[in-house]
């Protein structure tokens, strides 16, 4: 409690960082935020839309556990955004801040939508094709990662300005490829090669998405050993404490900025892969859906740990099929869910805030106030 | 300590999630469960059962998009007028043209829906995808160009002759434009329409020129600029692009793109509009001139009812002013010029009798030149190779679903529309 400042008069609340709290308290915490969301979000609705509550709920539910597919479904969304969450972790931990997640993904994609549009029609096998889009598209993403990491390790460029807009560069270089490849102007690539499905990473067990499910499990294992274990996880680490620490110990900043942004970058590119090859066959500016940014989100509430990133990727597509499946079933705008979305969510970031900071209510009695 | 529960999480997650996607292998038995329900549906009662009945409907936005809402109040309306629940007719809006449309149809299919619907032309490959895997579940796509090519059974496309609902909103444009050169607002060289399109495609192009051919059929002098915002649906830049077109002198502002942007644009402007898809009065009062649409009613009805009568559905179909699918709104009387009205009604007439073409190949021509073949792309294998001709006694035949497909092919600038 060496922290509590004595003055006089002593202010009528004020804020004390906790040292440590137990694993169990924490967990409560959670678990009472999300529980008070539901109550608050429950009640909105009631005044909002005179439905039940209880009708609300199970709809949300329903969006990701109502059938075998839904579940499998969710299980893709959860892979994919979690592919890019791992990816945004290691510079997010370094504390450079990459939002340029969307377009590394894209420029992933468009590698792959390329050599599938390019070469489909070649007779070439899956065996080397896939092969080449693997390669491409993470050569891509990193191209797009590391472009923004030279200018900030040289020049000392804002490299959230920088990612952001190559966000923007990465739609538009999309758009010009569509116009030139479907010349009926429609801005619609539709799905490649549909009849020789060259280039589709095959299904295994007869179920779609399972490799991309089980790729990134893997990836999962993999991004946890590396920032945990790995010589170059500590060093990110430790840039990410303090540049100056990493100097003085002889850490090579530079060379770590681009090492972490070009494996974040390939992540990326990893993830555009998969949505090109795995899932939709076509290339569109939307492809990434946001969930490049959202990724961001994933990763801090996760604290940057691989392993509960599995849960907080789950919490947000759960959240966002929830919200689509409320809208659907009781026949509400999209917008109620995606406010039910908006609450949750604030409820979750801001309990973390009373896991690490008690607050103090002024007291007469000496011994409380201490 | 930690580390070890971590990793321990790690290891569980990661079986979780391969025994949790092994699970759904026994699909296709769900997948029968609808089909056996469809033989029931064969029965030949005289009064029409719809109790067993459900239907799909997927669009690419919510009801902001003018585009989207049209389908959603469609489907809404036929749904109360045959009596069915909520339960029986399910929306689903918001769904990307990615494999979140296979998706939202095949969970559909499993829902129990009969007929699965989508709105937006990038949906296509993502019904077929699904019409080849639910053999028993009918699937319909607005504005698609493949139903004829795949050959599937259960696979549909759906458009209207809409050209011929936008020749007569330029009709009342053309009339609006007469009126202002005699009040002396403006010359006759300065009658220039400014068009806000969404995508150089078909669709488009034959809605603007069918458009712009029923204005300058009033009024000769008139010319039109079109301006692309390359997105279906953007508030913002359909705004600037409106705003953009009344500086540069247009006298009056239509678009093909599926926001709110460009009648309040004109509304703040005062520049007289004429919209697509919804009325747009209340947007402008003063300026809102009529809208021309597609209703859908039509087809939602025929699709239903062909499914619960087990009748076919029509490979490709061409909804027209007879079906009533081609249709107007209310003309904003406070806005269009005298005599409006009754222009529109006689050359509707004349359309629905065939007398008059909207297309005819003598009121305008192409690079100085009046065209008396033009080979579009027609049939779509996805090689976008131009292969049929579509002009023959003396007029383009645009939508025409029997010889050729429903989903417009007109694809090219005519003189006097210039693109900006």
């Amino acid at each position: 409690m060496e922290h509590t400042i004595k003055s006089k008069k002593e202010p009528l609340i004020h804020i004390t960082k906790r040292d440590a709290m137990p694993l169990w308290k924490a967990i409560l915490i959670r678990v009472i935020a999300v529980v008070i969301a539901l109550a608050v979000s429950a009640l909105l609705v009631m005044v909002l839309t005179k439905k039940n509550p209880g009708q609300v709920f199970t709809a949300m539910f329903n969006g990701s556990f109502q059938t075998p597919r839904k579940i499998l479904n969710m299980l893709q969304d959860v892979a994919m955004l979690l592919c890019i969450s791992l990816a945004v972790t290691p510079a997010f931990k370094m504390k450079f801040w990459n939002i340029g997640a969307e377009g590394q993904v894209l420029m992933g994609a468009l590698a792959s939508a390329t050599l599938m549009y390019k070469l489909g029609n070649t007779g070439i096998p899956n065996g080397v094709l896939i092969p080449l889009m693997f390669i491409g598209s993470i050569l891509m993403g990193m191209i797009w990662a590391i472009i923004p990491a030279i200018f900030k390790a040289v020049w000392n460029t804002n490299e959230t300005l920088f990612t952001l807009m190559m966000n923007y560069v990465a739609m538009q270089i999309i758009q010009i490829c569509i116009a030139t490849w479907a010349t009926s102007g429609s801005g619609v690539m539709g799905v490649i090669n549909s009849m020789n499905e060259a280039g589709w990473l095959p299904q295994i067990f007869g179920t779609k998405y399972l490799l991309n499910i089980i790729f990134v499990a893997l990836l999962t294992v993999f991004v946890f050993i590396y920032l945990k274990f790995s010589k170059h996880g500590y060093e990110i680490a430790v840039v990410g404490e303090s540049e100056n620490t990493a100097r003085y110990i002889g850490i090579n900043v530079k060379k770590v900025i681009l090492r972490t942004m070009a494996l974040s970058g390939a992540l990326c590119g990893f993830a555009g892969f998969l949505l090109v090859s795995g899932a939709s066959h076509t290339i569109t500016k939307e492809l990434a859906g946001g969930m490049g940014f959202t990724a961001i989100m994933v990763s801090w509430l996760a604290k940057f740990n691989p392993a509960i990133m599995v849960g907080t990727s789950f919490l947000l597509v759960f959240l966002d099929k929830g919200a689509s499946s409320i809208a659907m079933e009781c026949r509400l705008s999209e917008s109620i869910g995606e406010i039910i979305t908006g609450i949750i969510i604030f409820f979750i970031i801001g309990c973390e805030f009373f896991i690490r900071y008690k607050i103090n209510f002024r007291s007469s009695n000496k011994e409380v106030a201490k | 300590m930690k580390k070890i529960i971590a990793i321990i999480v790690a290891i569980l997650a990661i079986f979780a999630l391969a025994a949790c996607a092994v699970t759904p292998t026994p699909e296709p038995d769900n997948t029968k469960a609808p089909a056996d329900a469809t033989d029931g549906t064969g029965e030949t009662g005289e009064t029409v059962d719809y109790s067993n009945f459900k239907i799909g409907v997927i669009c690419l936005h919510d009801e902001n998009s003018t585009y989207d809402a049209n389908f959603i109040n469609a489907i809404k309306a036929v749904q109360a007028k045959l009596g069915l629940s909520d339960s029986q007719v399910i929306i689903k809006t918001g769904v990307d043209e990615s494999d979140a449309c296979y998706n939202a149809a095949a969970e559909m299919a499993d829902a129990g829906c009969k007929v699965v619907f989508a709105d937006s032309f990038g949906h296509e490959d993502y019904m077929i995808q699904a019409a080849k895997e639910f053999k028993n579940v009918q699937f319909c796509h607005a504005t698609g160009t493949k139903a004829k090519v795949v050959n599937l059974d259960n696979y549909h496309n759906a458009f209207a002759s809409i050209y011929q609902g936008r020749y007569l909103a330029g009709i009342a444009a053309g009339m609006k434009l007469n009126e202002m050169i005699d009040s002396g607002k403006i010359t006759a060289e300065q009658a220039k329409i400014g068009y806000v399109g969404a995508w150089p495609y078909a669709e488009v192009k034959s809605g603007y020129t069918s458009f712009f051919l029923g204005a300058r059929s009033v009024c000769p002098s008139a010319t039109m600029v079109v301006t692309y915002t390359d997105s279906w649906f953007d508030i913002a830049k359909e705004k600037t692009a409106a705003e953009n077109l009344i500086a540069d002198g247009c006298a009056l502002i239509s678009q093909h793109a599926d926001s709110e942007g460009a009648p309040k644009a004109c509304e703040a402007a005062n520049v007289p509009n004429v919209a697509y898809n919804i009325d747009t009065t209340p947007l402008g009062p003063t300026t809102a001139l009529i809208s021309s649409k597609i209703d859908w009613e039509p087809y939602f009805e025929l699709i239903i009812n062909a499914v619960v009568k087990g009748t076919a559905i029509p490979t490709d179909y061409c909804g027209t002013f007879a079906t009533g699918s081609v249709a107007l709104t209310k003309l904003n009387e406070s806005v269009a010029a005298a005599g409006t009205q009754e222009a529109i009604d006689a050359a509707k007439a004349k359309l629905i009798s065939g007398e008059l073409k909207v297309f005819d190949t003598s009121t305008w021509t192409f690079e100085g030149k009046t065209l008396e073949e033009y080979v579009a792309d027609v049939v779509d294998n996805g090689d976008f190779v131009k292969e049929t001709n579509v002009i023959h006694d003396g007029y383009f035949d645009e939508s025409n679903a029997d010889q050729f497909r429903s989903a417009p092919y007109f694809d090219f600038l005519i003189d006097g529309i210039t693109k900006k």
